[in-house]
């Protein structure tokens, strides 16, 4: 909300108190500040001046030469401007002036003839185009006043005090308006609030001999007044006014639609005038639009309805789309010799999918939407049949056709102050407390119980809680104490989210970076990852509303996610990158989806780079794996799963499920992503691992006795795996064997075709003794005679 | 024989002097003082003094050796150190070349905001509650007070799945499920991820994350709400951290309020980051709202609590200078090893 300060002190008077001041404790009482600004900020040395005398341009047919009193002296000024005449009052810039965007007014000759300052144009003087009248738009400003010569003109306009901007929250629709926010400000500083005048001969039945009103839709219109003003004259509106409406940010039009925005801007409430002569038999009768029926509005462009939309009709034809916008039809123009005023009060909702279905947002309809007093259009539209008057633009017809079908009961909220001192924790006495809600315009009937009576405008306060604010704040937050509260519990994680951070503990101790990705994702990526066509992959939950294709269902896998961000990275050379996200994925329980999907976190592990291969990662899976206290696990490889490498791919398993899968990405895969080098990629159940994560730790004493370390080498073929090799290793060593672990193997010269040499390292301890050199003999004499009848090993 | 004794002390002496290395302080200790040495060798004579002379010469002797021992001994010491030395200077290095880089890994820069408020709360007693990404359109919206025709609900606010499932547009629908879960005392706080349809540009993002906190009990009121956030802030951004509490409006909480901290880059006298206000505004908060607590099945005449809420994303920019949202899911790594 726009509040030009000169035009807020028309309503309460607050001189003394400086726009800081103002501002800060606006703020501390509900109304967040979003900025003050200058209309005419920086403007210097700009006077009223009147020209005295104007003569054609000697050698320029398009300038001509104003003689221009600015009370000191007479300048002679040179113009391109073509609204200029003797006699005008006028801004005129003087030498060394500062004109809006800073700009420097000097002195100079223009086409041969000097030229002492510069007339101003409302653009010139800092206002924005699309706020200008039309009359000035390629002009300069005419004062409509006369002024004395010389003065400033920001002082002469009043243009010198801020335009501040609030923050108005949506249970406040009451301050979209200058009394509106008026009423806080006397609020905030204990100030009276003055209304302004509004027209007071109302009695008489003249109008419904001219104009009448009937409501067939109740429940969407909630009340009717109408005016009738005869004898109007289209003109220009006051510069005042104009000049408060373009402050406010509204352009004015002519003197009757800038009455209604004016007076819309004092009290919130849309106004809407008819030109009646274009109303059959001056009837109104408001109803819903014939379903598909076409409508030319206000701007010209022709819109299509639904039998949803509330519309104001003539009972003939439609004359406006209730508050939102009127119809060309009866539009006011020149010609407009007698209005009807309307002053309305729709049902919210309806305006707002009105407006959303037309995707036409008015004034009106951001203003009836966020919800208007149906106790306010008496007042208002009397205020504008007195402004119509005032300006001499029209004569009032006696009366006023007010519908108004079920009326209003007033709102009474009983409540205690122990009640309100509960929630805020302090001890206000019943009398502040009354002192404060009275402040609000909101009396109290201290009878066996307190009862708070609501003024009309306040349509947010229902319940004893709504009471509790309105103290609060102006009690002021600021002034409430700071305690603790005193709870008998303690803070912890759960398992669940320490078990998290100690994955994250050794995959960060690996050198793997954290990476977080959306959890959206495009259906695209599966196909990137080599997913096969009826891949469980592709049951997905889709958004109806997506950003777009490549966010439009939630992931089923976190590994394109996590491919876009290596391959981004590799893109952007950067080198041994290593990445892993704990993230969400999404499995619908059905298709079509009518409950929530099953969600589940996931984990993945990526890498590339120079040093990087299966093993590495492999390591880093171990980590994990390892830190979380599972054991016996086992790598078994997988050929199958495209996404992968067929040669460098396994599944970890563990019991017969699956922890996981890891292995290095297809080339396919790769070029899908632009990858230019080799990527590892590590998927793990999460929940799985979250399950199998031991939490208690069990120390294992030290051995006190030496081992014995033994290495063996053997030829074997190339498909005989690690693992069948430490396997028979490890059963015949038992329970001696400590340890094996492979430390070379070799294929090439020397080594037959089909066969590669492998080396391990065996450790043998014994917990109660040492051992001796004839007992491992023996078990490692075993170990070879097995491995050669069980697996072709020879030794080397 | 005492003349001899003395000569070979005099003799070794020279010779230590003039040894070099360990191995030649070896050889002269063999020479004198070993099986065959000369010293031993008179040592070895003496049964052909006299019994007079025996004690005298034996003495002697023995002062001879344990002299001759005593230079080898001092004379090793010295040149070992020297050998030492010598080995030092030969294995010096340049300690400016490069490290061999131990790799560590490097969280979020969200979550490393997430972890430090997170280890604040749990401090204050809260614990950390969860809830999922697909939320019901009733947990998200109707339990919580927002009237049935908000324009948050609008599908060019909120993405929808079905219309009854959208991706949750803010934590809060985790304070409803934590209502419906558990009987007060409840002090909770709750992060994730939340969604709303806005186009990608430097200061919006269709996901981003907040961080809510919950606290249920009999008796709880707006003080204790403001002494616990003034609490957090001075734990987050430094114990000379302001607070001011301002009035707002949430449909979830009543009385609502908004808090601002002072700026925690310039210390309140004005900055770029506080567009020169001071100020920064960080949360959102309020009384749970009656309506609320009876919707979860909370009585509230008997209970009422407290909420806040605050954008995980705007804090971690704001703590690390970040000025485009968009880094933050980029995952470049020379942005993630930064923190």
């Amino acid at each position: 909300m726009r509040v030009p300060v000169q035009w807020l002190r028309e309503y309460v008077d607050f001189s003394g108190i400086n726009e800081k001041t103002l501002i800060d404790k606006l703020v501390l009482t509900g109304s967040n500040n979003e900025g003050s600004s200058k209309i005419c900020d920086g403007l210097e040395n700009i006077v009223v001046g009147k020209i005295e005398q104007i003569t054609p341009h000697p050698n320029a047919e398009k300038l001509c030469i104003c003689q221009v009193n600015v009370g000191e002296e007479v300048l002679q000024i040179v113009t391109g401007a073509t609204n200029v005449f003797e006699g005008a009052y006028i801004p005129v810039a003087l030498h060394g002036a500062v004109i809006a965007g800073g700009i420097k007014i000097k002195k100079g000759k223009l086409r041969g003839e000097p030229s002492n300052g510069m007339l101003c144009s409302l653009e010139e003087m800092g206002f924005d185009s699309s706020s200008i009248p039309k009359e000035f738009d390629d002009g300069i400003l005419i004062l409509d006043e006369t002024y004395p010569l010389g003065m400033d003109i920001l002082e002469a306009l009043k243009l010198n005090e801020s335009v501040i901007e609030f923050e108005i929250t949506p249970n406040r629709p009451d301050c979209l308006s200058m009394i509106g926010m008026a009423r806080e400000v006397a609020a905030s500083f204990e100030l009276e609030l003055k209304l302004p005048e509004g027209y007071q001969h109302v009695e008489g039945d003249e109008v419904n001999k001219l104009a009448s009103v009937k409501i067939e839709a109740p429940e969407l219109c909630h009340r009717y007044v109408a005016r009738v003003v005869e004898n109007i004259v289209v003109k220009p509106s006051p510069q005042w006014m104009q000049l408060r409406l373009m402050q406010a940010g509204m352009r004015p039009i002519n003197n009757i639609v800038d009455i209604t925005n004016y007076v819309m801007l004092e009290y919130g409430q849309p106004i809407h005038a008819f030109d009646l002569h274009a109303l059959h038999q001056g009837q109104v009768v408001v109803k819903c639009a014939t379903e598909g029926e076409v409508f030319e509005t206000l701007d010209g462009k022709e819109r299509t309805l639904t039998a949803e939309m509330l519309m104001i009709t003539d009972g003939v034809k439609s004359i406006g789309i209730a508050g939102v916008m009127g119809g060309a039809n009866t539009e006011i123009s020149n010609e407009t010799k007698t209005v009807l005023i309307e002053v309305a009060s729709f049902d919210k909702s309806n305006i707002r999918k009105t407006s959303k279905t037309l995707g036409l947002r008015s004034e009106a309809s951001s203003r009836f939407e966020k919800g208007v007093s149906t106790e306010l259009p008496l007042e208002v539209v009397n205020r504008v049949c007195y402004l119509i008057e005032l300006m001499g633009a029209g004569k009032t017809v006696d009366g006023i056709i007010d519908v108004y079908p079920k009326g209003k009961q007033p709102v009474k909220i009983p409540f205690t102050v122990e009640g309100i001192n509960h929630v805020i924790g302090e001890k206000i006495g019943k009398d502040q407390m009354i002192k404060l809600l009275n402040r609000l315009e909101i009396t109290v009937e201290d009878g066996e119980q307190l009862v708070a009576n609501i003024p009309h405008y306040r349509l947010d306060l229902q319940k004893e809680i709504d009471l509790v604010e309105e103290v609060a704040r102006l009690y002021g937050y600021d002034q409430i104490g700071m305690t603790l509260p005193r709870l008998d519990v303690w803070g912890a994680k759960t398992n669940a989210q320490m078990i998290k951070d100690r994955v994250k503990f050794e995959l960060l101790s690996s050198g793997v970076d954290e990476m977080l990705s959306y959890s959206f994702v495009s259906r695209k990526e599966l196909d990137k990852i080599n997913a096969p066509e009826h891949s469980l992959l592709r049951n997905q939950v889709a958004l109806i509303n997506p950003l777009g294709e490549e966010f439009s269902v939630m992931r089923t896998t976190l590994v394109p996610n996590l491919l876009e961000v290596l391959a981004r990275n590799s893109n952007r050379k950067n080198k041994n990158v290593r990445l892993f996200e704990i993230g969400s994925i999404f499995i619908p329980r059905e298709i079509p989806i009518t409950q929530l999907p099953i969600e589940k976190e996931s984990l993945v592990i990526g890498a590339i780079g120079e040093h990087e291969d299966f093993f590495t990662l492999k390591g880093i899976v171990e980590g994990v794996l390892g830190g979380l206290g599972i054991e016996n696990y086992t790598f078994e490889k997988e050929s199958n799963h495209p996404t992968y490498h067929k040669g460098r791919c396994a599944n970890i398993l563990w019991n017969g499920h699956v922890l996981g899968i890891l292995g290095e990405v297809h080339p396919t895969v790769l070029e899908n992503y632009d990858l230019v080098e080799r990527a590892y990629v590590a998927d793990l159940d999460y929940n799985i691992l979250l399950q199998l994560a031991k939490e208690e730790k069990k120390y294992r004493a030290i051995p006190k006795y030496p081992a014995v370390e033994r290495d063996i080498a053997v030829l074997v073929k190339d498909e005989v795996t690690s693992y069948q090799i430490e396997e028979v290793v490890t059963r015949i060593g038992r329970p001696l064997l400590e340890s094996v672990k492979m430390f070379d193997m070799y294929k090439g010269k020397q080594i037959t075709e089909g066969y590669k040499s492998v080396a391990y390292a065996l450790v043998f301890r014994a917990e109660d003794r040492t051992l001796v050199d004839e007992e491992v003999n023996k078990i490692f004499n075993k170990i070879l005679k097995t491995l050669e009848e069980e697996i072709g090993a020879q030794l080397r | 024989m005492k003349e001899k004794l003395q000569a070979l002390l005099d003799e070794a002496r020279v010779e230590i002097q003039a040894a070099n290395g360990l191995k030649e302080l070896e050889d002269l200790r063999i020479k004198y003082l070993g099986k065959k040495g000369e010293v031993t060798l008179v040592l070895k004579n003496m049964k052909d003094l006299t019994p007079e002379e025996r004690p005298l010469i034996g003495k002697i002797a023995n002062d001879v050796r344990e002299a001759i021992e005593s230079l080898l001994d001092a004379s090793k010491d010295d040149k070992k150190g020297l050998e030492i030395e010598n080995q030092l200077n030969r294995e010096a290095i340049d300690v400016t070349m490069p490290s061999k880089g131990m790799p560590r890994g490097h969280k979020h820069p969200i979550n490393v905001a997430l972890d430090e408020i997170i280890e604040i709360f749990l401090g204050m007693g809260f614990k950390i509650a969860e809830g999922p990404e697909v939320e019901t359109v009733y947990n998200n919206f109707d339990a919580l007070n927002a009237p049935v025709d908000h324009p948050s609900r609008s599908l060019s606010d909120t993405f929808y799945i079905t219309d009854d499932l959208i991706l949750r547009t803010q934590t809060s629908p985790i304070q409803v499920r934590t209502m419906k879960s558990q009987k007060p005392p409840i002090k909770v706080i709750a992060p994730g991820r939340c969604f709303r349809n806005d186009e990608i540009d430097a200061t919006h993002s269709p996901m981003f994350h907040q961080i809510e906190g919950l606290v249920i009990d009999k008796g709880i009121t707006m003080a204790d709400l403001k002494g616990t956030l003034d609490m957090f802030a001075k734990r987050l951004f430094g114990s000379q951290t302001k607070t001011k509490f301002r009035p707002h409006y949430f449909p979830f909480t009543e009385p609502s309020g908004e808090v601002d901290v002072s700026c925690f880059k310039c210390g309140g006298e004005g900055c770029r980051f506080c567009k020169y206000s001071g100020w920064i505004e960080i949360l959102g908060c309020g009384m749970v709202h009656p309506n609320v607590l009876e919707e979860c099945g909370i009585d509230s005449t008997v209970y009422n609590g407290f909420a806040f809420g605050m954008g995980l994303d705007r804090v971690t920019m704001l703590k690390y200078e970040i000025d485009d949202i968009r880094v933050l899911f980029e995952n470049d790594i020379r942005f993630i090893k930064q923190f």
